[in-house]
């Protein structure tokens, strides 16, 4: 590290590493410098001129945004002449701006309004006629009001450097210039919202919030997204019990400002109209309300009928409920239904990873790896449509570090563009394509390796075998589904090994070999949908199911209860890449339990003492038994996330390849829960479409 | 045919050759000692063409009058990067029509300028960007281009030099910002034109993130002669300081508009009487641009003075593109403060706020003066803007738009006085006489 | 699209002037020239153009509205340019743009019905020596009166 630079601020001598800008320098020494266009982490603009100081010994106003600091620099932010100036670009800003803000979504939350309010005049003097341009709606979730606009290019450049995606630009000129979509009146993207959020002032507003809410109406829950594994943390503001917007204004959590179409408008299935709120049974082949405590007597009674006869159980759990629930379940399977019958959806191989890489520590990649070490190579992943957060990482780490980008892939991605290499193959042939990258890689400092589904078992190990032979520090991110795929694995949710990997002493059935079981006497799922893709064999199985919805399984049930979202309880969540992170509650839906709540009550009936069932509780279980888990409190409770330290010993495994499988999500689907989510089905352009690299 | 013809007191080095039949002819311009610089100049070593070009005190004469051979100097020659040439000849400020000879007569003279600066900074290929609305000016380009490649005088090692030069034209399309030359960049790699953040400057990150030597039309055209007589001749004909000549483009109320190429230094009202021939009808002088619409303007007391870039800048204004605009006492100053701006706020890239909206503020302020609807505030508040635009906007139109402005409201504000409170504008009368 | 073997031949060695990779360079170039030849920029020219240059039409959106020299409306056959900036207006541009408006019966950027004449009030073109000028298309006339610019109007109708 070069010697700190030495600076006067406003009569504070203050200490910058060389090469900051001013406009940074000064905020780390507590001193403001206004802005519109300057935007950390993207590229400089210098066009909104709100951030000119007064620098001694130049002439000019210098550009507090773009000038690296100097040794014995003095600069004034505070003096008349200064003042004067951002008050005379407020005053140019406002000039064909409509003022319109009693109507405008961002009131109370605009930064131009804020700032004309610290900075600017009481009174306006231009007395000419302002520009106008009618409102724009570019899709269904952006709507554009070019008069609002202060041309700050943030949304030019989140869409372009942020997204890769390149659908926003500039049309026109002077004072008509104006930002211009893609498909010439509307936009062809990715729908992510990014420009809306980053938008300072109101011209980009949201379909799904617009004229809903006041910003100061609302409580704001910052908790993790329920729908990819990447858990990106999303705050919900929240009206009454309604969830009226998601976003990551505060940039705080692993994905900063990041969010993607489903991080921030996917939260509409928590109210749609189908959600369950009434235990059912079934009742002369119709499920019929009921109430609680019927439900959970006739569940009692009969799993009580099939333990003691010895019956055959298959449980299964879910990728998105939490790792209390999860944690719970099958400890309840284990220990009350005395089976090892318990398995769920896997879509990465989690357990022959950890094998592989045993004996060794930091080879698992974190998120912030991703955007810090200096090459990442793409296997077998549509990493932009299906892991939307590790792509913004590596577009990051692009950006602002150079890193080289590989893919292997069966068509072409996104990552692509910025690639120094892209190798194609046939689906299944992924680890040759990898393999013939060796030269190339071999010259790289070090490396992380993304890898999909296609990557498993054999495959894996000899993934994990190359990556040895490069002779560089070579980590991985096996790519996972849901927001909490990572949870279900580490907590036991397998037939074989229970939490933290321990093998169990006589192995269940696998969730193929449950469904196929014709003689199987119960199958509870929680939180899952197996049957909307395999029947179910055993024709009298009594069925309990745990769900939102009544979904295909659901429909088969005899009994089910009314589970709650992720946004609607607390507990923590397990990513992709390991990192563990705390769920608060936004709303409340009448009639609904959590998960672990219904868990817990089965086990009350049932007379089991599996201990107290609060998420808390559970949670100082977990920490106490499963590896890797026992992670610092206070982290989780500030909304941080805490990396689980990786497994280093062997992982016994023995289910085949075959039950690995990803559900392939895009962006604009998400499981079941997708079909709930009526923005998302709003936006939905071509469904599953993978490998279009755009 | 010349369009204007010339005045034998003009000082002939950079247009030595207009009128000559044929003179862009490629055998005319040898035939006349054309190329000859370029060979001389190919024995030297690249540092001592830079050298013989700073002794010239040559300046840009783009606008900013900015030491061509220092600029010269800050292309890493030995930069691996491919090294590019441009040659500025967007010529769009207004008054301004001396390129468009440069090229039209003696366009050999702007390549063999372009090859000797490519000598000197290790480049091969030159563009010219010329403005869209020439674009009889880049066919000719391009057929002198074709001919000099015919005659060996581009292409791989011309003349035996060694010495390998591709020169092509590059056509604008009618942006007047695109004359500034971070934003004639962004255009020539087919964007909009907007300026770049400054540094990295041109020489060091210019066309396509290369090193890049971009000089206007006559800046170039001047080369040649500065190589075949030395930069000390080329210096001593202008001031210390000022080397050489420069085209004037004489225009407004005088008898003989037209371009003249004088020696740096010569006086002003001289050359309106001598060149000019005097304000047209035996009017009394008004005011004069000195070098194209964006200099503040100077009070017909103020032209006594010669015409370099450091007596123009003490006398608060700049000699700028070259753009001579005089103007006669019939003239109302609001209205050609208003048209001033409208170009300006026409112009405007909209890149930054206060250029934006800056110069549409005041061209529909000014309109509603000139239109006889003005209050009294309107006067200070059209300096104010102004000057909240002057020095703090992204690239220099901002400056351009409100130096002008600035210098007429603060020298002529009696005339904007007598347009308030629904006067009609006491000038349009005069106006409509003298035009009968 | 296709174009004329000649302009098909200007694309050609346009795309080849700039460094490798940098074909979005010759985005305007093509425009101006293919504007000439189709009459004005049309949607599929832009997405033609961004198709050569290697360009998103987005991109060249951006461009099209930025220049204005690029018109997206057609133009008449005969584009007459009155420029009205400062030297102009000093002898005479601004009546002279009257004139053309009374005479061509049309005004700013508007095309007379028969799709002859289209009239543009213009910045400087370059011409301020020669006082006050028209561009009519790309040509230039200088020290253009009243009287000067009817008898080119009636001499390019009769063209016809
Ligand atoms: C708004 C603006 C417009 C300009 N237009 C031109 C122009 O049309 N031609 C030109 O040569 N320089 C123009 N310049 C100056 C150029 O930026 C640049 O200084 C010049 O081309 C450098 O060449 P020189 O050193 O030979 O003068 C303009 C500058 C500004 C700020
Ligand atoms: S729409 Fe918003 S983010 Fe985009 S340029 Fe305008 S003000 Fe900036
Ligand atoms: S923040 Fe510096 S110019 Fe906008």
């Amino acid at each position: 590290m070069s010697e700190m630079v030495n600076l006067t601020v406003d009569g504070k001598a203050i200490q910058a590493a060389p090469g900051t800008l001013l406009i940074n320098a000064a905020k780390q020494a507590g001193i403001e410098i206004p802005a519109f266009c300057y935007y950390d982490g993207l590229s400089l603009q210098a066009a909104c001129r709100m951030c000119l100081v007064e620098v001694e010994k130049t002439p000019k106003l210098q550009v507090g945004c773009t000038l690296p600091v100097a040794e014995g620099m003095v600069v004034h932010t505070d003096s008349p002449t200064v003042r004067a100036s951002r008050k005379g670009m407020l005053e140019f800003l406002l000039t064909n701006h409509p003022l319109d803000c009693p109507v405008c979504d961002k009131g109370g939350e605009c930064e131009l309004q804020d700032m004309t309010f610290r900075y600017g005049a009481g009174e306006s003097r231009f007395l000419e006629e302002k520009v106008h341009v009618d409102e724009q709606q570019w899709s269904p979730v952006v709507y554009f009001d070019a008069p609002r606009c202060i041309l700050c290019y943030r949304c030019v450049r989140v869409c372009n450097e942020g997204m890769g995606v390149n659908a926003l630009g500039v049309i026109n000129r002077g004072v008509n210039a104006e930002i211009a979509p893609n498909e010439y009146d509307h936009l062809n993207c990715d729908e992510c919202g990014m420009c809306i959020d980053i938008c300072p002032v109101g011209a980009l507003t949201s379909g799904a919030y617009r004229y809903k809410t006041r910003p100061w109406e609302m409580e704001h829950v910052g908790t993790i997204c329920t729908h990819c594994s990447n858990g990106c943390k999303t705050t919900l503001g929240v009206r009454g019990e309604q969830i009226v917007r998601g976003n990551n204004r505060d940039r705080s959590g692993i994905n900063g400002e990041f969010l993607c179409v489903k991080g921030r408008y996917a939260f509409d299935f928590t109210h749609h109209a189908d959600r369950l709120q009434s235990p059912m049974i079934r009742k002369n082949g119709r499920l019929e309300p009921v109430s609680w405590s019927e439900a959970l007597a006739l569940v009692a009674k009969k799993w009580r009928e099939i333990v003691e006869r010895g019956g055959r159980f298959g449980v299964i759990g879910s990728t998105r409920t939490t790792n209390e629930e999860n944690f719970f379940l099958q400890k309840f399977a284990r220990q009350v239904l005395g089976t090892n019958n318990i398995d769920h959806h896997r879509s990465g191989d989690i357990p022959t990873l950890l094998d592989a890489l045993s004996g060794r520590t930091g080879a698992l990649a974190t998120t912030a790896d991703l955007y810090n070490e200096k090459a990442v190579l793409v296997v077998a992943s549509d990493l932009s449509q299906e892991q939307p957060f590790l792509a913004w990482q590596v577009r990051a780490n692009v950006r602002h570090h150079g890193a080289h980008v590989y893919t292997a892939t069966p068509g072409p991605v996104r990552e692509d563009r910025t690639a120094v290499r892209s190798v194609r193959c046939e689906p299944g042939r992924e680890i040759e394509a990898v393999e013939s990258l060796g030269d190339a890689l071999r010259a790289e400092p070090s490396l992380v390796v993304v890898f999909g589904d296609a990557i498993k078992g054999e495959a894996l190990r000899r993934l994990v075998a190359f990556g040895d032979s490069l002779g560089i520090p070579v980590k991985y991110v096996a790519l996972l589904d849901y927001s909490n795929s990572r949870g279900a694995l580490d907590m036991g949710l397998l037939p074989d090994l229970g939490p933290g990997y321990h093998p169990v002493a006589a192995p269940g059935m696998t969730m193929a070999g449950m469904l196929a079981d014709a003689s199987l006497d119960a199958l509870w799922v929680v939180g899952a949908n197996p049957l909307s893709r395999t029947p179910l064999a055993s024709p009298d199985a009594f069925v309990v199911v745990q769900d939102l919805f009544l979904t295909e399984t659901a429909e088969r049930a005899s009994v089910v209860f009314p589970a709650a979202s992720a946004y609607e309880k607390s507990g923590t969540v397990t990513n992709v890449c390991g990192e563990v992170q705390r769920l608060k509650p936004a709303v409340k839906i009448a009639g609904t339990k959590t998960d672990l709540e219904i868990v817990g009550l089965l086990a009350k009936e049932l007379g089991a003492q599996l201990g107290v069932w609060l998420p808390d509780n559970v949670f100082e279980e977990i920490r106490a038994t499963v590896r890797g888990y026992n992670v610092p409190l206070p982290v989780l409770a500030t909304g941080g996330s805490a990396i689980t330290a990786a497994l280093n010993g062997r992982v016994k495994s023995a289910p085949g390849p075959e039950l690995i499988q990803s559900a392939r999500n895009t962006l604009f689907t998400s499981g079941s829960l997708g079909r709930y989510c009526r923005t998302l089905q709003s936006v939905l352009e071509a469904p599953g479409a993978l490998y279009q690299g755009k | 045919m010349l369009y204007n013809e010339p005045n034998p007191l003009e000082t002939k080095v950079l247009t030595r050759r207009f009128g000559i039949p044929n003179s862009a002819d490629v055998a005319t311009y040898v035939e006349h000692g054309g190329y000859q610089a370029f060979l001389k100049a190919a024995k030297m070593a690249p540092e001592k063409i830079v050298d013989e070009v700073k002794i010239s005190n040559l300046r840009g004469r783009g606008g900013a009058g900015f030491p061509t051979g220092l600029k010269w100097s800050f292309v890493p020659r030995t930069s691996p990067k491919p090294k590019y040439i441009i040659c500025n000849a967007d010529e769009s400020e207004p008054g301004t029509c001396k390129d468009r000879l440069l090229m039209e007569y003696d366009p050999h003279q702007l390549i063999e300028g372009m090859m000797i600066g490519g000598l000197a900074v290790d480049a091969h290929k030159g563009y010219i960007y010329i403005r869209g609305e020439y674009r009889y000016l880049i066919t000719m380009m391009e057929k002198a281009i074709d001919d000099a490649y015919a005659a060996g005088w581009l292409g791989s090692n011309i003349q035996g030099t060694g010495f390998d030069f591709d020169c092509y034209v590059h056509t604008g399309a009618g942006a007047y910002e695109c004359g500034e030359e971070t934003a004639l960049l962004d255009s020539i790699e087919g964007k909009r034109g907007v300026p770049r953040m400054k540094p990295p400057f041109p020489a060091v990150a210019g066309a396509w993130a290369s090193p890049t030597l971009l000089n206007n039309v006559e800046t170039f055209s001047a080369v040649p002669s500065i190589i075949r007589d030395g930069g000390a001749a080329f210096a001593a004909l202008g001031t210390p300081k000022n080397g050489g000549t420069r085209l004037v483009c004489l225009s407004g109320h005088v008898n003989r508009p037209g371009v003249y190429e004088i020696p740096l230094g010569y006086p002003m009202l001289k050359f309106i009487e001598e060149f000019g021939g005097g304000v047209r009808g035996g009017k009394k002088l008004k005011a004069v641009i000195p070098g194209g619409s964006s200099c503040p303007v100077l009070l017909a007391s103020e032209c006594d003075i010669a015409m370099d870039y450091d007596t123009l800048a003490k006398a608060g204004s700049m000699l700028g593109s070259g753009g001579m605009v005089v103007i006669d006492e019939e003239t109302c100053m609001v209205k050609a403060a208003l048209r001033i701006m409208r170009f300006y706020a026409h112009e405007s890239c909209g890149w930054c706020i206060p250029c934006r909206e800056g110069t549409t503020w005041l061209r529909k302020m000014l309109q509603r003066v000139h239109n006889g609807q003005g209050i009294a505030s309107d006067i200070p508040l059209i300096g104010e803007l102004s000057k909240n635009m002057l020095g703090r906007t992204f690239c220099a139109l901002g400056d351009a738009a409100a130096m002008p402005t600035i210098s007429i409201v603060e020298k002529f504000r009696e005339e904007f006085e007598a347009h308030l409170d629904g006067r009609p504008c006491p000038f349009e009368h005069k106006h409509e006489m003298a035009l009968a | 699209m296709t174009f004329s073997p000649e302009l098909e031949a200007r694309f050609e060695k346009l795309l080849k002037i700039y460094p490798e990779g940098r074909q979005r360079s010759a985005v305007v170039p093509m425009l101006m020239y293919a504007q000439d030849e189709v009459g004005s920029v049309t949607r599929e020219l832009v997405e033609e153009v961004a198709r050569r240059c290697g360009v998103n039409p987005l991109q060249v959106d951006e461009v099209v509205g930025y220049y204005s020299m690029l018109h997206t409306k057609p133009l008449g056959k005969h584009h007459v340019q009155v420029c009205t900036n400062i030297s102009c207006l000093l002898v005479g541009g601004e009546e002279l743009y009257e004139h053309a408006k009374k005479t061509l019966g049309v005004g700013n950027k508007e095309v007379t019905a028969d799709g002859l004449f289209s009239l543009e009030e213009v910045e400087c073109m370059g011409a301020c020596s020669w006082a006050p000028a028209i561009q009519v298309n790309y040509d230039f006339y200088h020290h253009v009166t009243p009287e000067k610019l009817d008898k080119l109007i009636q001499d390019l109708r009769k063209l016809q």
